[in-house]
């Protein structure tokens, strides 16, 4: 037996309006968990600088800072890297070992972030004090970017593990958008004689534009909201970072450090920076996701998946 | 003197002179062009490298640290408290276990309709919903955490691994959703119409002729789905708490294996940070069999239909 039309329409219906309804909730909850926080300070802590529970000061501007700079370590390093590397499997390894470097980036996108943490914190930060950070002071030490003891966790440590943690993400979707770039456009170019760079840099780079800003977007969205990776490899310092090698805080290592030990304004200021960081996150996601339909031609089936 | 050493007069002829200036200008621009396009690759191979490294590096070190910590022990009994030697994950395992299976059953129902939902409809309520579900999947993993405590924690009686079960599948949803939809936009129309011309109805078509064909992708999208859920630490530090003793009873505090992983690795006792990378050990291998799996899994149901 089997639901007549109607019924299974509405029922249909009904689903994705749960779906929906699930995503307003989220946001609604959050807003009037928060909203004790902003009745109580107005609303220019989130933009100042000191986070002082026990004097009353809740700023959320280190946080903010924290998050932005760690995720845009993470980017800058990933994007060439990872489209280097896309372009590498899709197009220049052996066919015989393509599968096997494939599959092993895309399962490498599963590993948990924790154990990406934990690796961070044992074998990479003890590195990064001894060899990493005094080579990077002594080579870049002049653009002030650098200055301050070698602690070995910190802004830069967080940066690069969101890396290794985006990488994979990145290199697996800009990978299969690179391989779908039509044959007959690659051979069109090299029929009018152009070296393979400039057949992967002129035909199969710009085919792919629409797939690799959806796979930057993806995987910006993913640093911006990583919390226990990064809460275990940045220090925890509730200051603004003075150098790449200070250690600092994010907006999600702050919540999920803070969120067992406190109540009333404290944890209606937390809320407040989770909804600081939903509306962080959901901005970068739509304005990608817009990027995505205007470049592909209004769409709306392109994008990441 | 020769023939060949009287000074030749070659006949000035414009279209030769710019032929010689075309065959000069293409040779040594050709010469550039293979330099850097070689530059350019050489570049690229060194980032697959830079790519490959630390990934290697990861699988080697968790598999060298957390082998030793496996032994029967490890997977059947709970954690002990700080200082006392031995002690497993079992906790974790069942806590883990048991919050996936809640999630994968209350979800995929729903994502597979909503899924359907997408693939059958093209105006602006369809529109705004798979921006919603695009969406959905950046919201950040704690934001959900933070979201589980109030909808579930603060109003049903505190810390629970029904309140984890929530979170993770608020994460997993809208992952299914899509990945429902993409298989199922991938069905032939003419399957359907076939259906349609059988006086067969709309849901008796979803359920024996279009979930079906789309089955190799909803299944790939779902296990993908656990796959990212199963790894998840922020949520579940909100949601479910933590509980160093054996809970089976899912709306109490329980123990995950990422939570394990979290607490244990800041400890001092050397004994616990050996169990938390045993478990790191553990939930990798987990996740990566599920990846393995559904890439198989999908590849033979493909094989099978053809």
């Amino acid at each position: 037996m089997s639901l007549p039309d109607n019924g299974y329409r509405t029922m249909l219906a009904v689903a994705a309006v749960i779906v929906g309804a699930l995503a307003v909730w989220l946001v609604v909850a959050i807003v009037i968990q928060a909203h004790p926080a902003f009745v109580t300070l107005g609303y220019s802590w989130i933009l100042q600088k000191t986070w002082d529970p026990s004097h009353g000061k809740y700023g959320l501007l280190p946080f903010i800072l924290g998050t932005l700079e760690s995720t845009a370590i993470a980017v800058v390093l990933a994007v060439p890297i990872g489209l280097g590397t896309a372009l590498a499997l899709a197009y220049l390894v052996p066919h015989r070992i393509r599968p096997v470097l494939s599959t092993a980036v895309e399962l490498l996108a599963a590993v948990p972030s924790v154990v990406y943490g934990l690796w961070g914190l044992v074998v990479l930060a003890p590195l990064f004090r001894t060899t990493v950070e005094p080579f990077l002071t002594a080579v870049l030490g002049w653009t002030g970017l650098f200055n301050g003891p070698n602690g070995g966790v910190g802004l830069l440590l967080a940066g690069v593990i969101l890396f290794v943690m985006i990488l994979p993400t990145m290199v697996a979707i800009s990978r299969d958008v690179l391989a779908v770039v039509p044959n007959e456009q690659l051979e069109g170019a090299m029929a009018l004689g152009a070296t393979r760079w400039q057949v992967l840099h002129k035909v199969v780079v710009p085919g792919a534009r629409t797939g690799i800003l959806g796979a930057f977007t993806l995987a910006t969205g993913r640093a911006l909201g990583e919390t226990v990776a990064v809460a275990m490899v940045i220090g925890n310092s509730p200051y603004i970072a003075h150098s790449l090698k200070s250690p600092a805080a994010t907006l999600p290592s702050l919540i999920v450090n803070n969120f067992g030990e406190s109540s009333g304004t404290e944890l209606a200021a937390l809320f407040g920076a989770g909804l600081v960081l939903l509306i962080i996150g959901i901005s970068v996601n739509s304005l990608a996701r817009w990027l995505v339909w205007s470049t592909s031609g209004g769409n709306s089936q392109a994008g990441p998946r | 003197m020769t023939i060949l050493e009287l000074p030749v007069e070659q006949p000035v002829d414009a279209t030769m002179e710019r032929r010689r200036a075309i065959q000069v200008a293409a040779s040594s621009s050709l010469r550039r062009r293979k330099l850097s396009s070689g530059i350019a690759l050489g570049v690229c191979w060194a980032f697959l490298g830079i790519a490959i490294i630390p990934l290697i590096a990861v699988l080697i070190y968790v598999t060298a640290k957390g082998l030793p910590a496996w032994s029967v022990d490890f997977f059947t009994q709970s954690t002990t408290p700080e200082g006392i030697p031995g002690g497993g994950v079992w906790n974790a395992i069942v806590g883990t276990v048991e919050i996936t299976l809640i999630a994968v059953a209350a979800t995929v129902p729903l994502g597979l309709m909503c899924g359907l939902f997408l693939a059958e409809s093209n105006g602006w309520i369809a529109a705004t919903l798979r921006f919603t579900a695009d969406v959905m999947t950046g919201v950040p993993s704690i934001t959900v955490g933070i979201f589980g405590y109030i909808a579930i924690v603060k109003n049903f009686g505190g810390y629970s691994g029904l309140a984890g079960a929530f979170a993770i599948g608020f994460i997993m949803l809208p992952v299914i959703t899509r990945a429902g939809e993409t298989a199922i936009r991938g069905v032939p129309q003419s399957l359907n119409e076939a259906a349609l011309a059988l006086g067969a109805r709309r849901a008796t078509i979803a359920r024996r002729v279009v979930v079906p064909t789309a089955l190799p992708g909803i299944i790939t999208g779902v296990l993908l789905a656990v796959a990212r859920g199963l790894g998840e630490t922020a949520p579940l530090l909100l949601t479910i708490f933590g509980n160093q003793y054996l809970q089976w009873n899912p709306t109490k505090p329980m123990e995950a294996l990422p939570i394990l992983i979290y607490n244990d690795s800041s400890q001092p006792y050397a004994d616990l940070v050996q169990v938390a990378w045993g478990a790191a050990l553990l939930l990798m291998v987990v996740v990566l069999i599920l990846s393995i799996g559904s890439r198989l899994f999908a590849a033979r149901l493909q094989k099978e239909r053809r």
